[in-house]
């Protein structure tokens, strides 16, 4: 068996993109006529880069577990269509304006039911385990899906650090907030913070991925730098993103869709195309970049993983 | 004004408004051309098929309001020609619904107007739609009578609430724009019913003038 060592390299350390794409610009512009140039359009481009600093950074990673051998969605897909409501509603806000949050430094809160509550910083989650990509299916509860080769670990890795206590039987997860650098979240219609959660043994579940990249790079403010969740036999909505905080916690935790329409969003949130969105079916899917819907598969197509997780329970009532 | 009105009367003007209704309808087959649809083109496709629709029926809905408000009669000349513009749309958002979206299932299509109250209403509003754009000919004004002919073309009123609801029931969370089409057609819509109000309190008290309906003031 292949053991890798963690990359040793620490988060902050890392050269955003930004930066050398800024050195560059910088260079040209010095090239082009010097200190007169640094005026206008160049100059605000060289302070604030933009879109072109979303990509990320390259991150080494070994072939993880449960991939798929679908076609991977183009990576100007994943990063132009998202859901990220503190950053707009529209499919293509969050890719415009999410290019100056600040994900450095960053550290995740452990907290609640747990016998040694910690902050963990970026450097500390990217050594934790080995880096692994992961090919998955995720599927919106809008009925469209995309296939990602994420890069993570099992976030059982994480929780087995920070020994749950025996009453711990559900996780929490919370997304960051900062009404400055999401203004365009009082609009959403949803309140912020973002929370989510899982079942201890749902959280525990190797599928369950803590990730910190993918298509080999750091991930994009848009897709949920610098850290998140990919549960990917759930609606993507589960896959709760900029984590900022996780508590253990003893009773069944408020999630956020659920907050705002119970009848809608459960708590469970499973791929399931038996049971129907109220306003829609969830029966077919679209994948990015095909024509013709597809058929949904049950629990996203993990069901030999994860069906045992919801022996004897109703699906149709825990939706 | 009256130069304006004078420009608006010209027969030659309808050309270039009947092109720029078209604009939208050419900006999405240009996009769709060169990549600019995003990832979801489909999607984006009936989003815009959509909103269109609702604008068209919002402007459609101010010529009586406008033409009174700037004094521009000649604006009526415009009003047939937009509201069809509003039908042409909606039939674009249906086709993409009924091919694009359920590639021609129709037991799939009646299944989700018979339980998807946000498509039962919008499939409403389309339905609507349809004999005031069979109906929109002179010959068919002729045929029905003017009095009937307004009557039945008041249900561009319904077709437009139908319109405003259907969106409203089908965005998650952010209802901005659903608001912004729910105030233009509220305020077109208030604006008629308080022109009926003068209209009916003017001719109560015009001398010389039979009223039409006795009111509470007159009992």
């Amino acid at each position: 068996m292949l053991i890798r060592k963690a990359p040793d390299l620490k988060y902050s350390e890392v050269t955003p993109k930004s930066a050398y794409l800024n050195r560059r610009s910088f260079l040209t512009a010095v090239g082009l006529g010097g200190g007169a140039l640094l005026a206008g359009g160049a100059a605000s481009e060289l302070l604030s880069p933009s879109l072109r600093a979303l990509a990320g950074t390259k991150l080494a990673a070994v072939k993880g577990p449960f991939n798929t051998d679908e076609k991977q969605t183009p990576y100007k897909d994943v990063t132009t269509y998202n859901n990220f409501y503190e950053f707009g509603t529209g499919k293509s806000d969050p890719a415009q304006n999410a290019g100056k949050f600040q994900t450095s430094p960053w550290s995740v809160s452990i907290e609640g039911e747990v016998k040694r509550p910690r902050k963990i910083t970026m450097d500390e989650i990217l050594k934790l385990a080995p880096l692994e990509e992961r090919i998955y299916r995720h599927r919106c509860v809008e009925t469209w899906s995309i296939v990602v080769p994420w890069i993570g670990y099992s976030f059982s890795a994480l929780i087995k650090q920070v020994e749950p206590a025996p009453d711990a039987k559900f996780v929490a997860f919370e997304t960051y907030y900062d009404r400055k650098q999401m203004p365009l979240g009082q609009w959403a219609g949803i309140s912020f913070p973002y929370v989510e959660g899982l079942r201890l043994d749902e959280a525990m579940h190797p599928l369950t991925l803590l990730c910190v990249g993918m298509y080999g790079e750091t991930l994009p403010n848009q897709n949920g730098a610098p850290v998140r969740i990919i549960v990917p036999w759930k609606y993507g909505f589960k896959s709760i993103k900029s984590l900022v905080r996780i508590r253990f916690t003893k009773d069944m935790p408020p999630t956020t869709w659920n907050l705002a329409a119970s009848g809608e969003y459960g708590f469970y949130s499973n791929v399931n195309p038996h049971v129907d969105h109220p306003r829609w079916s969830q029966a077919k899917e679209r994948r990015l970049g095909e024509f013709l819907k597809r058929d949904t598969l049950m629990f996203n197509g993990y069901g030999d993983q994860v069906a045992g997780l919801y022996g004897g329970m109703d699906l149709k009532k825990n939706y | 004004m009256n130069g304006l009105n004078k420009f608006l009367s010209q027969r030659w003007v309808k050309a270039p408004v009947w092109l720029l209704c078209l604009t939208p309808l050419g900006l999405l087959g240009w996009n769709a051309l060169h990549d600019g649809l995003g990832a979801n083109p489909i999607e984006f496709i009936t989003h815009a098929t959509g909103d269109w629709t609702l604008r068209f029926l919002v402007i459609t809905l101010a010529v009586t309001p406008l033409r009174q408000l700037l004094g521009l009669p000649a604006l009526i000349r415009y009003r047939r020609l937009l509201g069809l513009f509003a039908f042409f749309y909606g039939v674009l958002h249906f086709t993409t619904y009924i091919w694009l979206d359920k590639f021609f299932d129709l037991a799939e299509m009646w299944k989700d107007v018979a339980i998807r109250r946000y498509i039962t209403v919008g499939f409403a509003a389309f339905v609507l739609m349809i004999p005031l754009a069979v109906t929109s000919t002179v010959g068919w004004i002729r045929r029905l009578g003017g009095r009937r002919w307004q009557l039945l073309h008041r249900a561009i009123y319904v077709s437009a609430i139908c319109g405003v609801v259907h969106y409203w029931w089908l965005v998650k969370s952010d209802v901005r724009q659903p608001l912004l089409y729910a105030f233009l057609v509220g305020i077109l819509l208030l604006w008629r019913a308080g022109a009926w109000l003068v209209d009916r309190h003017s001719r109560g008290n015009a001398p010389g003038v039979r009223r039409e309906m006795p009111t509470a003031e007159s009992a």
